[in-house]
């Protein structure tokens, strides 16, 4: 399975390991996804505490699973916890984790979001949300096209019409978005999707 | 569009239910769940209202998805109405992709699993696009105008999804711009 032997975590560990998550946290700009390079460097390469393989699966549970994709964190920590030994270490492994990539963020934007809700009327402030709104609608429209594309080749267009149906049936139907997320994975385990 | 009568969360037990059935159903990505939540059924904001708020979510530090529910749970309830908002995305999802991780290791070989997740993607990244075109109707109400809007609009999907610049680059250069020019159109509105 994976180069990384076993080791155990020692007091140094534990704080190295919150400090680099409390400091990203602050710079997770559009998400901590975008920061997932930097951990993967710390991790898998400074400490060698998990292997690319791991990396890679946190993420793609975390996107496959139900909830934010955030938790990809979390499975992170797990996966350091599970090569330190035990299921209780991965699962407190895995609480510091998310903690530390959550609190410093999350503080920043209660701050601001109490200050800009006492400052809407502002000049500025009003500039900054009416600014901003034609920016980084495309942004989830890129995030969405790019999902869509990336890895897939002109054999892959069952999946690109899944995805252009998707769009229209949000637009204009009525379907309940969960059961749009369903029918993909049905159409996908049938082999509907593959030629 | 924005004449719909708006209602309020009644009480933070509200709040933490909407946010957990959200994030439970919520695949790749909640961004879709929240807005269809927010601005279709719950009718606690405009889509107006919700696309100003989202570029606060988008900007600051954070998961947006997340971002977003701390300043709906703030402007309600303050402190506790944020708690119960990040408490509720993060509490039964965090539970469940543990179990998930520990069955994904069993499963992971079966090719219908990866097929699965596969179509779940596509649908995943057609929920993405339909919630951008859907927030790009609130547009023509910017203060700078719908032409101006829609080449901002146009550079910046250009500048992400075509090009591959670092969003971060994108959001602050061309955020900035953008963002003097709605401050000089709302100084000479007055």
């Amino acid at each position: 399975m994976g180069a990384v032997n076993q080791f155990v975590m020692g007091w140094s560990d534990w704080w190295k390991l919150a400090e680099w998550f409390l400091v990203l946290s602050a710079f997770s700009v559009g998400g901590p996804l975008i920061l997932l390079p930097e951990m993967r460097r710390f991790l898998v390469v400074d400490q060698g505490w998990i292997t690319d393989e791991q990396v890679a699966a946190s993420v793609a549970l975390a996107q496959s699973a139900p909830g934010p994709n955030v938790l990809f964190v979390a499975l992170l920590g797990w996966n350091v916890g599970i090569n330190a030994g035990s299921y209780w270490v991965a699962f407190i492994v895995a609480a510091t984790t998310m903690i530390c990539i959550m609190l410093p963020c999350s503080v920043i934007l209660y701050c601001t979001a109490q200050w800009v809700q006492k400052n809407s009327h502002r000049r500025s402030v009003r500039a900054f949300k009416q600014g901003m709104s034609p920016v980084v609608v495309p942004m989830l429209i890129a995030s969405g096209w790019t999902l869509a594309t990336a890895g897939t080749t002109l054999n892959d267009w069952p999946l690109w019409a899944l995805s252009a149906g998707t769009v229209f049936l949000v637009l204009w139907g009525k379907i309940p978005l969960v059961l749009l997320i369903a029918i993909g994975g049905v159409l996908g385990a049938t082999g509907c999707l593959s030629l | 569009m924005s004449s719909v009568t708006k209602n309020n969360p009644r009480s933070v037990l509200e709040l933490f239910v909407f946010f957990s059935l959200l994030a439970l159903q919520g695949f790749g990505g909640m961004i879709a769940f929240i807005e269809e939540g927010l601005v279709r059924k719950k009718k606690w904001m405009t889509r107006e209202e919700f696309l100003e708020d989202w570029a606060v979510a988008r900007t600051l530090p954070g998961p947006p998805a997340i971002n977003m529910g701390i300043i709906i749970g703030a402007r309600h309830f303050g402190v506790r109405g944020a708690l119960a908002a990040v408490l509720g995305v993060f509490l039964f999802p965090s539970l469940l992709v543990m179990g998930l991780a520990i069955l994904y290791t069993k499963f992971s070989h079966l090719h219908q699993v990866s097929d699965a997740l596969r179509g779940m993607g596509a649908v995943a990244a057609g929920l993405l696009i339909a919630t951008g075109i859907k927030l790009l109707t609130a547009l023509p109400s910017n203060i700078m105008g719908l032409r101006i809007c829609s080449v901002i609009a146009v550079v910046a999907f250009v500048l992400v999804g075509l090009l591959h610049i670092r969003v971060s680059y994108a959001l602050f250069g061309l955020g900035s711009i953008s963002c003097f020019y709605a401050y000089h159109c709302l100084r000479n509105k007055k």
